[in-house]
């Protein structure tokens, strides 16, 4: 018996250009940068609104990251992810008032933890709103796609109008903690000293969550689950169980996102989780589904370009992100780097 | 019709049938895999081979019957249950997750905890593509590595039941004849197979005992030396004899 | 004879045949049967209502395709009416002018979207769809020189359609007959035709294929009818019909806004009349029309007496208050989806 030729090619690593095919998206974001340094007159304005728009891109990216995981595992599309921004919102906007001597303290150690209680009461009640959401409202409907657009549609009427019942109708305002009020001059521009910790922050949480998807077994099982769901329970795993904990993650990075955009905006609507989701969406389509460093890509891409647009041309600022998905759409009709293919 | 003289029966199916969709596929099977043999699934394309498998995975639940592994009736548990109770399957189409890579990939097989060394190294050996790949995403594999990764993949754990569908389909003799060399260990080491395949050489040549499979019911089981010594039989059941097919 | 008219498609069901004969009957001759100003403006937006949920039935019910770009269409009918009659003054042709314009603005921007989403999954449109429809928003209500931003415009209709107008001096069946009146028969006869019109389209053999794509787009496709065709063709006929719509809705309010036209909020109210009333079935649009608008109007008054009824316990009231009509409108919403996947008229049906 004769053994099998070999069959290694010459080369072990792909060729540089076909590795880096994928990653061309990336170079995007430093693409906008600079069209908005050629387009923006004051190099003063074009600095402090590429810091903002990169503070809003973060948070759109912390909470596309989880819709995008959400639909790419569970192929469950949940319109009432807005409502969970919206909690996440509140609960973190009233532990603050509730914490106002930290907060109101000039100690950023101080500040900080009135900060960490906010964000974790946020996550712990979107978390479990998401796992109550999971269980009651979506998962009936696995598999229908129709259906569970129009169930949790209803689910985020009643998610908002609950927010009325509670907390009242009038939009509360909320100052940032002393430490992270105000700004730093760079440059000749005023940078915000809030936008620039959104910056880092979002940076972490886009580091961590990569990590938790490359490095451990559970990321493992997620990315696999991405791909091929049922193959992931033939090797022994129930899929099940990660599915809830990927909706409740997503929920939980959904109330993050929410308490920091109220601190971004100083002020908290029960409206407001709409308001963002429709460029959650547009981050979510443009990225590619199921794809976590595609919806960092987009969602800066997004953050970036409703801040110029929003200094150039106010009324246009929508609008232009809808021609950013259109033009994506049009060059990768996937999204830029989509972990799923056509179903 | 299963065997009276069937030695140690370690997985049996009695009246199965499985619909999908509204299609019913398998009409009542009745099948018995004996322990630490090779039993060939053999049939012409579409007879219900591959929904068998799945079946006794658990990937589609079956209408009615009974399926027992090791004398407890798994039908209706789901895959991951059938999994831990230790059967692994190498699906048609591979179920290879490409975003992956090939480490990766045999990290997600190895469920019980990390890989035995010793094993690995074996597997590895046994297919070397894997380890010159071992980084690279799995999608970047050719078919027949693809291949080797999925069958690597079954075998990285001693598993008490595998289920193997068409492995050699589409693929270079050569690999073919890589592939044939690991299932001899496999079965060397007293392993149960039960494997769909096409390629009546390699049946022939790996089959302990063989079933053939007609319009979702078998309709003759017996042992591989039976039906290969016997060219009028194999061409009534199957239409073709296994000489004369390639 | 009744059955050329509804071309086919009776309501199947004795109740559901008793109910919709009232309905017709009451709309018919709601200014007769119910006096007062606020029952006549309840029953013209019942009739506007009906065609837009029939239209939007017809996407969704009918071709299987979500999109939340009706309530744009609905807009751009509405908007076009009241653009005309600004510029070109308050007579008949401004009126017609403005609604073949908005109607035909809708139906190019429905074929570029149909055209679009040939390029996309079927997920993608839902979200694109809405984005869409949101950008328009906003849009709109920004370019305040042109609409009147979130204030609106207000529209000067023909005057024999305004309340001072008087064609008769006695009153007829008791009721004093005014050109608002006209203004309410106007409607409820175009919306009457556009039904019928629908109920047509539906039993035609165009309908039955958009059905059997609906089922099963691939088979279909195999068996050699044009998929694309026929989404396009049922996307511009909706949007078509929801400018119609909206051309009503605006020659009858006499205003346009974006509060009246396309928020998000009629969205939502669309989607619960088809749910409610039964998806794909046309009659589900006037069950689930008439009961959501009577609710609204109509319950919300009960609401808020039980809230003051209640008013020393905890949250309770809250809950019950007359604004938190959408909460239990959610409520319904999503059990309907669970319980009644056939809305209304499918239960009467029996699923048949």
């Amino acid at each position: 018996m004769t053994a099998a030729p070999d069959h290694t090619p010459t080369m072990t690593r792909l060729p540089l250009m076909v590795r880096l095919e994928p990653w061309l998206p990336a170079l995007l974001v430093p693409a906008l940068v600079l069209l908005g340094w050629l387009l923006i007159p004051y190099q003063s304005s074009w600095l402090t609104l590429t810091v903002s728009g990169l503070a809003m891109g973060m948070m759109i990216f912390v909470i596309a990251s989880g819709m995008t995981l959400i639909f790419g595992l569970m192929d469950v599309i949940n319109f009432g992810h807005g409502a969970f921004i919206s909690f996440g919102a509140f609960v973190g906007v009233s532990v603050l008032l509730m914490l106002s001597s930290l907060t109101g303290a000039p100690s950023l150690m101080l500040n900080l933890l009135a900060l960490i209680a906010a964000v974790i009461g946020a996550m712990l009640v979107t978390g479990g709103l998401g796992w109550a959401f999971e269980r009651v409202i979506v998962r009936p409907v696995y598999g229908a796609h129709l259906k569970q657009i129009l169930v949790t549609m209803g689910g985020l009427i009643v998610a908002e109008q609950m927010i009325y019942v509670i907390w009242g109708p009038h939009e509360i305002f909320i100052a940032r903690p002393e430490a992270f009020k105000g700004a730093v001059t760079f440059a000749g521009a005023a940078l915000e000293k809030y936008r620039l910790v959104a910056v880092g922050f979002g940076l972490a949480v886009f580091l961590a969550i990569r990590w938790v998807l490359r490095s451990t077994k559970v990321g493992l099982i997620v990315r696999a689950g991405v791909e091929n769901g049922e193959m992931v329970q033939a090797l022994g795993y129930r899929l099940r169980l990660v599915f809830v904990g990927v909706f409740v993650a997503g929920s939980a990075l959904a109330g993050l996102g929410g308490v920091m955009w109220a601190l971004y905006q100083e002020m908290i609507t029960a409206h407001m989780g709409n308001e963002i989701m429709i460029l959650v969406f547009i981050v979510v389509i443009i990225g590619g589904l199921g794809s976590v460093e595609g919806a960092f890509i987009g969602a800066l891409l997004v953050g970036l370009l409703q801040n110029y647009t929003a200094f150039l041309e106010p009324k246009l600022a929508l609008v232009s992100n809808i021609g950013l998905m259109v033009a994506i759409l049009m060059w990768r009709p996937q999204g830029m780097m989509p972990v799923i293919k056509v179903k | 019709m299963p065997d009276p003289l069937m030695p140690d029966p370690f997985l049996t199916l009695e009246g199965v049938k499985t619909d999908i969709a509204q299609y019913h596929i398998l009409h009542g099977v009745d099948l018995t895999v004996p322990r630490g043999q090779v039993t060939m699934l053999l049939g012409r394309n579409g007879a219900g081979k591959t929904t068998t498998l799945r079946t006794i995975m658990g990937l589609w639940k079956p209408r009615e019957g009974r399926i027992l592994l090791d004398g407890a009736d798994i039908a209706g548990l789901a895959p991951a249950a059938i999994a831990r109770k230790g059967v692994a399957i190498v699906p048609e189409d591979m179920g290879i997750f490409a975003n992956l890579t090939v480490e990766e990939n045999m990290i997600l097989a190895a469920a019980s905890g990390p890989f035995d060394r010793e094993r690995l190294d074996w597997l590895l050996g046994v297919f070397p593509p894997l380890r010159t790949f071992w980084k690279m995403p799995a999608g970047n594999l050719s078919g027949g590595q693809k291949q080797m990764l999925a069958t690597a993949r079954a075998m990285v754990e001693e598993r008490a039941l595998y289920l193997i569908d068409e492995p050699s389909k589409g693929l270079a003799p050569a690999i073919v004849s890589t592939l044939a060399r690991a299932l001899r260990e496999l079965k060397a080491a007293g392993a149960t197979i039960l494997m769909v395949e096409q390629n009546f050489a390699l049946a022939r040549a790996l089959g302990d005992r063989v079933a053939v499979m007609d319009d979702g019911r078998i309709t003759w089981a017996g042992a591989m030396a039976e039906l290969a010594a016997d060219p009028a039989l194999q061409e009534r059941l199957m239409g073709l004899s296994m000489e004369t097919a390639r | 004879m009744v059955r050329l008219f509804l071309s086919g498609d009776g309501p199947r069901s004795a109740i559901l045949g008793a109910i919709l004969l009232m309905a017709l009957f009451a709309l018919a001759f709601a200014p007769f049967i119910f006096p007062g100003s606020r029952a006549l403006e309840t029953a013209a937006r019942i009739c506007i209502f009906i065609v837009l949920v029939a239209s939007y039935d017809l996407l969704l019910g009918y071709g299987g395709i979500v999109s939340f770009a009706h309530t744009m269409f609905f807009g751009l009918g509405a908007y076009g009416v009241a653009l005309a009659t600004v510029h070109l003054g308050r007579g008949w042709d401004a009126l017609a002018l403005g609604t073949l314009a908005g109607t035909g603005i809708s139906v190019v921007l429905a074929f570029v979207i149909a055209l679009f989403s040939l390029r996309v999954r079927a997920i993608f449109f839902a979200m694109i769809t809405l984005a869409v429809a949101s950008a328009v928003a906003v849009l709109v209500s920004q370019l305040s020189w042109l609409t009147g931003g979130e204030d609106g415009m207000n529209i000067q209709i023909p005057r024999e359609l305004t309340p001072a107008y008087r064609p008769f001096e006695e009153p007829v069946l008791g009721t004093r007959i005014t050109g608002r009146i006209l203004n309410y028969y106007l409607v409820f006869f175009a919306s009457l035709a556009l039904f019928l019109m629908l109920l047509r389209v539906v039993n035609s053999p165009f309908g039955r294929v958009l059905q059997a794509i609906r089922e099963n787009a691939f088979r279909a496709e195999a068996v050699g009818y044009r998929v694309v065709f026929y989404r396009t063709v049922a996307t511009c006929l909706s949007a078509a019909v929801a400018a119609l719509a909206g051309a009503l809705f605006a020659i009858w309010l006499r205003y346009v806004g974006p509060g009246t036209t396309l928020s998000l909020e009629i969205m939502i109210d669309i989607l619960l009349m088809v749910v409610i009333g039964g998806m794909g079935t046309i009659y589900g649009a006037v069950i689930g029309a008439t009961l959501v608008i009577l609710a609204q109007n109509y319950l919300q008054n009960l609401m808020g007496r039980a809230s003051e009824a209640t008013s020393g316990l905890p949250l309770i009231p809250d809950l019950l208050s007359p604004e938190r009509w959408l909460l239990w409108l959610g409520v319904l919403f999503i059990l309907s989806v669970y319980f009644f996947p056939t809305g209304v008229v499918g239960r009467l049906r029996g699923r048949a």
